[in-house]
């Protein structure tokens, strides 16, 4: 058998594994997305730019300080994670009280201010990274060859989305942010720092982005709108699956993603626009989304 | 002379623009178990939340083992060594009850272990995977405090231990109150239920419209129920 | 103290001093292509409309919309489509383009408002993506560089658009009739209802009050008009394209209203009059749009997020309130 509907196994399984990929990088995102929201009720607009640039600091730590992407796969996120928090402490904090509006406004003018800073720096044009010497190659499955660092990057967001599963879900940490989810008042009143963990929480979230964005520079070009455009699929992965649930997030954000790909197979032109399909389809049946919470 | 742990003056607070208390005044004395009474509305949870640090305007002083709470940022109340019992009991629906028991931090020395606790509590026991809502209300209680107990705090407010609990329970939550005085810990209690109140107090409060309108203490609770009960409308 | 608040809402300046400034506006309105390039004062003028009609959600109702650029340059296609390859006359196209923008208000409408603050938000935002996406994909649309040549045509068969005066002047009173429209909006029962729906809305439902057709009413009516802006531009420009759905354009209307004034009735006017004149002057200098749109977003949200007219109208308020409290004083 080398074909499945009239379409060749190999173009399939090879779609399927672009789907994943991508998949990897909307559960990544909206994983950040979700953590985030949960507990600092911000809608973080600047999550594409934080992804892009993470995707910047690797290209410039090779580029201008030649380290590697081994490295620079930890480098980055602390890089992106620390900005994030100096964001959330100098200015986002402020909002913090007030309607959820501002703060959505704030972070979507950064993400206007980030891209336009690295449009003029770097130009509208994208930057290539290369692949580490280590992942370069293929593997031949007999149906399909599987380019190595593409195996890499679906393994290795899947093992963060899950190790970030298991901390939130499973460990003490995990617990207290969970608490401090339902009720910061309470929680601060058995002594825990909530502004603390308030700033490490967005830190955390946004390091997360720049984690996808340091796996995505080998994949994709580097460049100052790969943020803004992935984002805007983000929020709808995020309206379809709702933000209560990690693994919903997880789960959702993998299966649009091979629903995309696949979609590019039998119906070309619609597949830019799948998940937006999705999302109404979600949200004239279950308007509070896969796994929502909320009302 | 017992040493003072506790003296609050002229404290005055407000949720958002409501000014909600208007200057109560009270002191509670080492090893003693104080309750706050009134009708609702009189502002004794208010009282509570003011010291916790949970309602933020606050003015007055309010003095604990030197330190004063009301300038003290709300994550550090709890490690002077004050613990927070509220009303509803605050047990959080997305943690076990293992979690909600680990969930504040030790603050000093001198907590009650797993096993202390369990001995108190039997109810907890073997309950550790169930998550922390699914237990009765008196379970809760038993939860909300045993969690407490555990940082090591050595002054407890206790918000309405009793609210909406069998007879049983109430007798329990009573033994266990006592178990607590005996191991030294003082407690500020707010409780509608007087005669649970007399069974565990030294001495009583009563609160009015935000503010400390009498003291009485329990040896003396008797020769004065005609007044408590106007003052509570009984 | 009662007698010094005679009305709910105290006139902030006195009659004479509203009178001139209005006569001001008027006048700077009339004389001004005699200074400025017309065709500037066009965009302007779109904007000025395009901004008030998502005020009218973003303000009066409380839905922050990131999708309105779907309405804007939905129509703006729309009119292109129907004046150039159908051959339709001026008004007829125009009003093609108010009900396109119209009738994708109602759809975004009917999806969206099943969601409540950040996830309507995040609907419209998501909504406004795919019409972009279906725009490059289009066969109508021309891709990349859109549909050029538009002709403007005459109004009515009287008046010749092509002399940018004359259309300049259409566009004026077109757009004033517009804002009337919105300020009567706002101040009639329905406009009270939306306020309400934007402070409170389980209490309006809990009146009986169908709050998503409220919610849906205005989110069309705002669509249709930024739809009107959006024809009115591509008649102007003579030009529909890509850029006019993106939502970047979403994203500078929101900011428009923010840095006027949410809520107000002039802020968004002069919210557009800056950010307009911020393109205009950033098009020369190699610095990108973004990156100075997206500074000022976060220098208005954290330091006067009432806007420029909002802050002002506080500061007139509060002088007013101190004044009133002295001459209360000294009489006594």
């Amino acid at each position: 058998m080398t074909e499945l509907f009239g379409v060749p196994i190999a173009v399939l399984s090879g779609q399927v594994m672009i789907g994943l990929i991508n998949g990897s990088f909307y559960a990544l995102l909206s994983l950040g997305l979700a953590i985030i929201f949960g507990l600092l009720n911000v809608i973080n607009f600047a999550h594409g730019a934080f992804y892009m640039l993470g995707a910047f600091v690797s290209w410039g730590l090779l580029t201008y300080g030649g380290v590697g992407y081994w490295p620079s796969l930890v480098l980055t996120p602390l890089i992106v994670g620390a900005l994030g928090a100096v964001f959330e402490r100098t200015m986002l904090r402020r909002l913090y009280g007030l309607d959820h509006l501002f703060s959505l406004l704030l972070t979507f003018g950064l993400a206007l201010a980030l891209e336009g800073i690295f449009r003029w720096v770097y130009g509208a044009g994208g930057k290539s990274y290369p692949v580490p010497a280590s992942l370069q190659g293929v593997y031949n499955l007999g149906f399909m060859v599987l380019p190595i660092y593409r195996a890499w990057v679906i393994v290795a967001s899947l093992v963060v989305c899950l190790l970030a599963w298991v901390v939130i879900e499973k460990t003490p940490l995990g617990a207290r942010l969970r608490a401090a989810t339902e009720n910061p008042k309470l929680v601060t009143a058995f002594g825990i720092n909530v502004p603390l963990m308030l700033t490490l929480t967005y830190a955390a979230g946004v390091g997360l982005a720049g984690l996808a964005g340091v796996m995505a520079a080998p994949i994709y070009q580097v460049s100052p709108n790969m943020g803004s455009s992935l984002i805007i699929i983000v929020f709808a992965v995020v309206v379809i699956g709702g933000m209560g649930s990690i693994m919903g997030s997880i789960v959702t954000g993998l299966m649009l993603g091979v629903l995309e790909s696949l979609t590019k197979v039998f119906f070309p032109t619609a597949s830019a626009i799948t998940v937006f399909i999705v999302m109404i389809l979600v949200l004239l049946m279950r308007p509070a989304g896969l796994f929502g919470k909320d009302k | 002379m017992v040493e003072t742990r506790l003296q609050v003056e002229a404290l005055e607070g407000w949720y958002g623009e409501s000014h909600v208390l208007h200057g109560a005044s009270f002191t509670v004395r080492r090893g003693e178990v104080v309750t706050l009474l009134g009708r609702n509305g009189a502002g004794k949870t208010s009282t509570m939340r003011a010291l916790a640090g949970i309602m933020r305007k606050r003015k007055g002083r309010a003095v604990f083992d030197g330190n004063e709470l009301l300038t003290t940022p709300p994550h550090r109340v709890a490690r002077l060594g004050l613990g927070f019992v509220p009303e509803e009991r605050g047990i959080f629906s997305s943690l076990t009850v293992r979690e909600n028991l680990m969930l504040p931090p030790v603050v000093r020395s001198g907590g009650w272990s797993i096993q202390d606790i369990h001995e108190l509590f039997p109810n907890l026991k073997g309950r550790d995977t169930t998550i922390g809502t699914r237990l009765s209300g008196g379970e809760q209680q038993m939860l909300a405090m045993a969690r407490i107990l555990r940082t090591g705090c050595d002054f407890i407010l206790l918000d309405e231990p009793t609210e909406g609990l069998a007879p049983v329970i109430v007798e329990h939550i009573g033994h266990a109150l006592v178990k607590l005085k005996e191991k030294g810990i003082t407690v500020l209690l707010v409780e509608q239920n007087l005669n649970f109140a007399r069974s565990v107090a030294d001495r009583h409060y009563v609160m009015e419209q935000g503010r400390i309108i009498d003291e009485i203490d329990n040896g003396s609770l008797s020769s004065h129920m005609d007044k408590l009960n106007r003052y509570l409308g009984i | 103290m009662a007698h010094r608040y005679r009305d709910f809402r105290p006139e902030l300046m006195s009659a004479p001093w509203r009178y001139s400034l209005l006569v001001l506006a008027i006048a700077v309105a009339l004389l001004a292509p005699l200074a400025v390039y017309p065709l500037f004062l066009v965009k302007v003028l779109c904007f000025m409309l395009f901004a008030a009609a998502l005020n009218l959600v973003l303000g009066f109702a409380g839905l922050l919309s990131l999708g309105h650029a779907a309405f804007f340059g939905g129509a703006a296609y729309a009119f292109a489509q129907s004046a150039k390859i159908w051959g339709w006359p001026f008004e007829l196209s125009l009003l093609f383009g108010v009900v396109a923008g119209g009738a994708l208000g109602f759809v975004f409408g009917l999806i969206a408002i099943r969601r409540q603050g950040i996830y309507f938000t995040m609907i419209t935002l998501a909504l406004a993506q795919m019409v972009y996406f279906l725009a490059i994909q289009a066969p109508f649309t021309g891709g990349e560089d859109g549909i050029q040549n538009v002709p403007r045509g005459t109004l009515l068969g009287l008046l010749d658009l092509r002399d940018t005066n004359t259309l300049y002047y259409v566009v004026l009173v077109i757009v004033v009739a517009c804002l009337l429209l919105i300020r009567r909006t706002v101040h009639s029962p329905f406009g009270h209802i939306l306020g309400a729906i934007r402070e409170n809305e389980t209490r309006v439902t809990s009146l009986g009050l169908n709050v998503s057709r409220y919610k849906l009413l205005a989110f069309t009516l705002s669509a249709a008009l930024s739809g009107l802006a959006g024809a009115l531009k591509a008649s102007a420009f003579q030009l529909a394209t890509l850029n006019d759905v993106s939502w970047h354009i979403s994203g500078e209307v929101v900011l428009m209203v923010l840095i006027g004034g949410i809520g107000t009735l002039w802020g968004p006017l002069f919210g557009a009059i800056f950010v307009v004149m911020i393109g205009h002057v950033l098009a020369t200098s190699g610095l990108p749009v973004s990156l100075v749109v997206g500074v000022v977003f976060m220098a208005c949200v954290m330091l006067f997020r009432r806007g420029f007219y909002g802050e002002t109208i506080d500061y007139l308020r509060r002088n007013l309130i101190r004044s009133t409290n002295a001459a209360g004083n000294s009489g006594h």
